[in-house]
């Protein structure tokens, strides 16, 4: 989108952006994915050594479908980007660690192919490639994709079910009483010694991994807390034994909420483009998020939310559009 | 007998249904998720089709064209209805798990679409032969989704296993949402084919 090969023609006039800097895809792509490095090794440590093959099975067969799409598509190849190795890194972070290899290879298939080059290829994809992937992979083996392992090392040894399925099963009292009490729970969740899938455990990494793009500008800040606020204000307000009696600080952590809103909602290509848009973004998958963790047949709803919010971007971009510099409201 | 084989060959490929024409998209999601359904649908609409065909040529000097399509409408209601009873009668199995989508032949838009644009301005035997071939391409395309569909989805290809256990069928073939991904991949290729087939002949033609 945007290069540094034009400065010998810089005194032509060109069609918009004039504005250039030295930022270009490969770099936020990579950026991003140094970001997620180190909740990704993390998981290593929480589940063993197994997860780091799912990841790297993810982000290789999405480069090699990137290569295989363009070459089809006779297009420029451009599999240095990042672009498609962050989709598969993504996507793998959203898998339970127990998911039969071949699995994270159909979802990069459809993730890469279906969802972001069928579309028209990187920044004409509608939904966030990635969740795509991962939604098809759960209709399509619902048993494999629900199926949690003990962790393998780590502190605390965690039951087979996620925080947020025994919640949805067994209720809030069973929940304290796996981990002990409530603080030993929260104090999991941040850490990230706790079951879920594999690179969303870690509250504390990825919210290092988020602060680092937030500091470096390529995410709005509004976006993922405006979505965790809406999760945690709801939660706490529509309580399991009447108002504002719910457990914000656990909703918050727990399942992909954090994974989701800094590196999913945030995603350039499948959100609105102004941040009054992006709030609004944020806040309508934040409230989807807590219907389907609460009302929902799903005990975790964030891949769906933002989803369904993808699907609205364009309606949410006409209703927010700028006024053009000069006129006032009423003239537009 | 050269043109009658071109109005045959057409429905095929070139001129396909489902793939080309995107004509009766419904039925080809419906009751294409296994090959079965989606065999006896397609030989159902190919007689429905041809029946259909013969019918209006023969009454198109009859009719008003004011009330055309009443008499149409009526002409194929008569002969669904004999496909429905028969298949009841004997293959009942079939039947149920075609269910409404086998009444609904009297609206597909394929079947209408046929007597409009070519047998009520032919003459009996190219109506036929028109008819046969459009329901030949709507067989062919809905057995090659439901061979597809089931394939992947259950592992199994007219019900016989063909796949050994090791596979994990991905259910999402045999939903909705994978017989839509399908079909656009197969309306692509088919755009692929028919280029190519017009490149080979353009180039016969230069020769």
């Amino acid at each position: 989108m945007v290069d540094t090969t034009m400065n010998d023609k810089i005194f032509n006039v060109s069609m918009s952006p004039h504005i250039r800097d030295n930022q270009s895809i490969a770099k936020i792509m990579w950026t991003v994915i140094i970001a997620l490095t180190p909740a990704a090794l993390f998981s290593a440590f929480n589940f063993g050594y197994r997860v780091l093959i799912v990841l790297l099975i993810g982000m290789g067969s999405a480069v090699l479908f990137e290569y295989l799409t363009q070459k089809i598509r006779k297009k420029t190849i451009t599999i240095g980007d990042g672009s498609a190795c962050l989709t598969g890194l993504l996507l793998a972070m959203c898998l339970p660690p127990t998911i039969p290899f071949y699995m994270p290879a159909v979802g990069s298939f459809i993730a890469i192919v279906i969802a972001k080059h069928a579309m028209g290829g990187l920044g004409f994809n509608i939904f966030n490639p990635a969740h795509i992937g991962r939604a098809a992979l759960m209709i399509s083996w619902p048993v494999a994709m629900t199926t949690w392992s003990k962790m393998t090392t780590g502190v605390d040894v965690v039951s087979t079910a996620t925080p947020l399925n025994i919640l949805k099963q067994q209720g809030y009292q069973k929940l304290i009483e796996t981990f002990g009490s409530a603080p030993d729970m929260y104090q999991a969740l941040f850490l990230g010694t706790r079951n879920g899938s594999i690179g969303e455990t870690s509250t504390v990494l990825l919210l290092l991994g988020g602060g680092f793009l937030i500091y470096k500008k390529y995410i709005n800040w509004q976006v993922p807390v405006v979505m965790v606020g809406t999760v945690g204000i709801l939660t706490w307000v529509f309580g399991p034994a009447g108002l504002f009696t719910g457990d914000p600080l656990f909703h918050m952590m727990a399942g992909g909420l954090i994974i989701g809103a800094f590196f999913m909602a945030t995603d350039m290509v499948t959100i609105p483009i102004t941040i009054k848009g992006q709030v609004i973004f944020a806040l309508g998958a934040g409230i989807l998020t807590v219907l389907i963790r609460l009302k929902g047949g799903y005990p975790e709803g964030v891949c769906y939310s933002i989803l369904l919010m993808n699907s609205i971007t364009p309606l949410i971009d006409r209703f927010v559009q700028p006024v053009r510099f000069g006129l006032r409201g009423e003239a537009k | 007998m050269k043109n009658l084989w071109d109005i045959f060959k057409k429905g095929l490929i070139v001129e396909n249904p489902i793939f080309v024409l995107a004509l009766s998209l419904c039925p080809a999601l419906a009751v294409t998720a296994s090959a079965i359904t989606a065999l006896t649908m397609g030989l159902s609409v190919m007689f429905v089709i041809t029946a259909n065909n013969v019918v209006v040529s023969l009454t198109r000097k009859l009719v008003n064209p004011k009330v055309r399509v009443p008499v149409y409408i009526t002409s194929i209601a008569t002969i669904v209805t004999l496909v429905q009873l028969l298949l009841q009668a004997f293959a009942p199995e079939l039947y149920k798990a075609l269910g409404i989508y086998l009444a609904l032949i009297v609206v597909f838009a394929i079947i209408l679409a046929r007597a409009e644009v070519f047998a009520s301005k032919n003459s009996v035997i190219p109506s036929f032969f028109d008819g046969l071939g459009m329901g030949a391409g709507f067989t062919l395309a809905l057995l090659l989704i439901g061979c597809v569909r089931e394939l992947l989805g259950a592992g199994s290809i007219f019900g016989i296993p063909v796949i050994g256990d090791w596979y994990d069928p991905a259910l999402i073939m045999i939903l909705p949402a994978g017989g839509f991904i399908l079909i656009g991949y197969l309306v692509g290729g088919f755009k692929m084919l028919t280029e190519y087939m017009e490149k080979a002949e353009a180039k016969k033609g230069d020769r």
